[in-house]
């Protein structure tokens, strides 16, 4: 069979794969959610994003939402934190929130027969949150930990290195997770107050998936988020792009191997180029061995473990981030071939048979990967957040089918470009000159 | 085509995998666990080979030929394998414990034929040479780089099971010892391979979109023609009896906080008291499995000693298996205070024995939570090959949330006293190194 027989193969499956149904479901008290029903098994998960996350952090307050985040489900009304977790535990579920850069953002997974108690749980966490100040202690104290064990993890630093150099003064330079010190200028009545104006119905997203109906999601959505302000969901974070000086800057560190973080500015989401982004990506960076930097270094040259490119999008920047680990004697080399690997594609475009390939696995992939209640709601949650059609699913292999050759090459030529590409590498690595020094970030 | 090979076809007792089983005549056991949801299927080719049998000064050997498989074979040149299954979407990785090396691909479900076939043809066609193998062995140095070397508590936790384990293999590391990965070469790599990658030693599970009928005449074409080999006992040292606790100390400039854990040998679903294993589960559940759990609510919640507080224990192990306790200290206390309230709540649990309805709590959420396991395409698969790869038949595999619910207090009491002695432990505490 050619290449191109299995692609045309795969577009009449994918729809089927997408014979999941998502419906919009609109409750009495108008708020939206997204729902798969899927009566298998009696579990029910459900994922929620409220707009506005660690980008909104107020000065010196780094990891405020983060904090927010860790303490909601430390105790709400009548429940303190034992209680509320020993009530968690003993209904079988798991609740928890998370604070991205754009988003706060939760998800539970329960059993059926116990949604009514759990929507209550949920409810109390959202709008009556205890924030004792133990509970506030307790978190800050684990948060300060965390941080003082990512000054030391290699891959965290990289990165925490590389967001700080590419935006410097805008949010998205800052640690989602703040520092020891802005940690520490937090209290109660910050996390009262970004509970009370953030929390908001406007820009509030919700999916469900599981073993339950319209009506029950209705429901639960009114009980849940019903007494919510409404808010604009508008959040006031500037646009931003990082800068693309092509830096090399190295951080010392005693361990054996050198760990890197690259990267540069990509494509918006929204961008009509993104499916070619996204397919040139998977050629030169894609996971398992897909990708020719993974051929490159990895299987040719035994340079590192793992070597990898992703497509991050955040609300009001993107870029094209990637990573890698080498001996510190070798790590130099694994630099050059990355730099050329991106010379190449500026120059040279993907073949016509990787564009095929690339689109065969990312149109097939996609609904394999949807296996699992919890993955489904968060497609449902992201979908939303990206404003995306509902139906959207089923045009998806379409849309990376319609990508030519020619489109490929276009965009190939300025989404890469190693004169922009920075590096950001972490230990103690033979042969590399940083192109300027930078203090060390602090934690 | 001869499909007139199966010799049995029992399927198991109906239980929450719905599972059904059957053997080649070559004695390859196959396995088929439905899951219509999506329209895709987990294949899981599982060798009764793990890192525990690697030769002796050859540590990492079993590891190494885990990557070394997707290298190529006469029938399939390098590159081939991923780029086969990667071409309509799918996905293919690996693994390797102590006990077992198991392979894995997640395709459409029409793609089914093709994996089977793929994975059928590197059973018995791998073709390796230096060119390369050489250059792997630097891929596995690197893997060992960042996940233990890089990591001061990943390096601990390998020395701890090094003192934990008197002379049993188990006191390796799945990826080896470094001087050792550095001397394994080609050679050793095909003796491995030859020695062990057999029908007779593997499990074939099929998971996801598919039924028996379907299976039955694809495995009888792909793998009932590979002849079965003699394939040698697993024999493994026994552990001999421990008259002493170990007590390990490292300071490093990298350990962020201090850090105490303690493992205890512990009996497994292949060792020691057999008839323990449920019961530790039980314990494991009640002392550390969450946010309610004895260690977290007294250390972290009630005494504020701890920032966390847990435990970690399986019981899937051919030999003896480890429970471990381990907590990190808040600020201002110190490692002695900590172990002292560890060593407490352990002394409370052997004293003063459970709680009849901390017993049925915890066993009812364990059951309750055993429905999360066949949410998604592979957790059903992982859970019957971990526990057949380890001699365990698979009703025993289905059965567990019964097994579970059928633990009693008397049970979890008599377990955590046969667990809890000082001289089965090993104790290893980390120390940030301060100053330059």
């Amino acid at each position: 069979m050619s290449i191109r027989a299995a692609v045309f193969a795969l577009l009449l499956w994918a729809p089927n794969a997408s014979a999941m149904t998502i419906e919009r479901v609109v409750s009495p008290a108008r708020i939206e959610a997204w729902l798969v029903e899927d009566h298998t098994l009696p579990v029910v998960a459900i994922r929620f994003a409220f707009s506005g996350g660690a980008a909104l952090d107020p000065a010196g307050k780094s990891g405020l939402v983060s904090l927010v985040a860790s303490l909601l489900d430390e105790g709400a009304g009548p429940y303190d934190t034992a209680a509320f977790q020993t009530r968690l535990e003993d209904l079988v579920t798991t609740l928890q929130f998370h604070a991205g850069r754009d988003q706060l953002s939760g998800g539970l997974r329960t059993l059926k027969r116990n949604l009514g108690e759990v929507e209550e749980l949920l409810r109390l966490a959202l709008t009556e949150p205890r924030f004792e100040p133990s509970a506030i202690e307790r978190v800050r104290g684990q948060i300060v930990a965390s941080l003082a064990h990512q000054a030391q993890n290699p891959r965290a630093l990289a990165g925490r290195l590389w967001m700080r150099d590419a935006f410097e003064d805008h949010p998205y330079g800052q640690n989602v997770d703040g520092t020891t010190e802005s940690i520490g200028a937090i209290n109660r009545e910050d996390l009262v107050g970004f509970v009370a104006d953030q929390l908001r119905r406007g820009g509030m997203v919700i999916g469900a998936v599981g073993d339950l109906n319209r009506d029950e999601l209705a429901a639960f959505v009114d009980r849940v988020f019903g007494s919510l302000p409404i808010g604009s969901g508008v959040v006031d974070v500037a646009e931003a792009r990082p800068a693309e000086g092509g830096a090399l800057l190295i951080s010392r560190l005693a361990v054996p191997q050198s760990t890197v973080a690259f990267g540069q500015a990509g494509l918006k989401r929204r961008d009509p180029d993104w499916y070619a982004a996204r397919l040139l990506n998977d050629i030169i960076g894609g996971g398992g061995f897909r990708g020719r930097l993974m051929k490159e270094i990895r299987e040719k040259r035994g340079l590192a473990y793992g070597v990898s490119t992703g497509l991050v999008t955040f609300r009001h920047a993107a870029l094209i981030l990637g990573g890698v680990a080498t001996e510190n004697a070798r790590v130099a080399q694994s630099i050059d071939l990355i730099r050329g690997e991106w010379r190449r594609m500026r120059e040279e475009g993907p073949t016509e048979a990787e564009l095929d390939e690339a689109k065969g696995y990312l149109i097939g992939s996609f609904p394999l990967s949807l296996d699992s209640s919890e993955k489904i709601a968060s497609l449902l949650v992201e979908m939303q957040l990206e404003q995306l059609p509902i139906d959207f699913l089923e045009h998806r292999a379409a849309l990376f089918a319609a990508v030519t050759h020619e489109d490929a090459r276009r965009v190939a030529r300025h989404l890469f470009d190693p004169e922009k590409l920075s590096f950001v590498v972490v230990g103690n690595p033979a042969d590399l000159t940083p192109t300027r020094t930078r203090p060390e970030p602090r934690f | 085509m001869v499909i007139a090979c199966f010799v049995t076809a029992a399927p198991a007792r109906a239980g929450r995998f719905a599972a059904e089983t059957f053997f080649l005549d070559n004695g390859m056991q196959v396995v088929v666990a439905p899951n219509h949801r999506v329209p895709a299927v987990t294949q899981m080719v599982w060798y009764k080979v793990g890192a525990a049998d690697d030769p002796l000064g050859k540590s990492g050997l079993a590891h190494f030929l885990e990557h070394l498989m997707f290298k190529g074979t006469k029938a399939n040149p390098p590159g081939a394998f991923t780029a086969l299954i990667g071409r309509d979407g799918g996905r293919n990785n690996a693994f390797t414990s102590e006990d077992y090396t198991a392979y894995h691909e997640t395709v459409a479900r029409d793609r089914l034929e093709l994996v089977m076939q793929l994975e059928a043809d590197r059973m018995t066609g791998l073709v390796l040479d230096d060119p390369v193998v050489l250059p792997e062995r630097d891929v596995v140095l690197e893997e060992r780089h960042l996940r233990v070397d890089g990591e001061p508590a990943a390096l601990l936790a390998e020395q701890l099971r090094a003192a934990l384990f008197l002379h049993h293999p188990y006191r390796n590391p799945n990826i080896g010892w470094e001087n050792e990965i550095r001397s394994l070469g080609t050679a050793d790599a095909l003796a491995f391979y030859r020695d062990w990658y057999a029908p007779n030693n593997a499990i074939l599970i099929i998971a996801g979109d598919t039924t028996t009928e379907e299976v039955r005449p694809l495995a009888a074409r792909y793998f009932a023609p590979i002849p079965s080999r003699p394939v040698a006992a697993r024999i493994r040292v026994g552990e001999p009896r421990r008259h002493a606790a170990a007590h390990l100390e490292m300071k490093s400039a990298r350990a962020a906080q201090p850090r105490w854990s303690r493992s205890y040998l512990a009996a497994s679903y292949g060792a020691g008291d057999t008839g323990q294993a449920y019961a530790l589960q039980v314990l494991a559940e009640i002392l550390g499995g969450g946010a309610g759990s004895r260690l977290h609510k007294t250390l972290v919640l009630d005494r504020g000693l701890a920032l966390s507080a847990g435990c970690s224990y399986s019981a899937g192990a051919i030999d003896l298996s480890t429970f471990r306790i381990s907590a990190t200290p808040k600020p201002g206390i110190t490692v002695g205070d900590l172990e002292a309230a560890m060593e407490g709540e352990v002394d409370r649990l052997t004293r003063e024995g459970v709680d009849p309805d901390e017993v049925r709590r915890a066993t009812e959420r364990m059951q309750a939570a055993s429905v999360y396991a066949q949410d998604s395409l592979m957790g059903p698969a992982e859970i019957i090959g971990a526990g057949l790869a380890i001699g365990q038949n698979l009703d025993a595999v289905e059965d567990w949330p019964r097994r579970i619910g059928a633990v009693t207090p008397a049970g979890v009491d008599a377990a955590a006293r046969a667990l809890f002695l000082p001289r089965n432990s090993a104790t290893g505490v980390l120390l940030p190194e301060r100053g330059s």
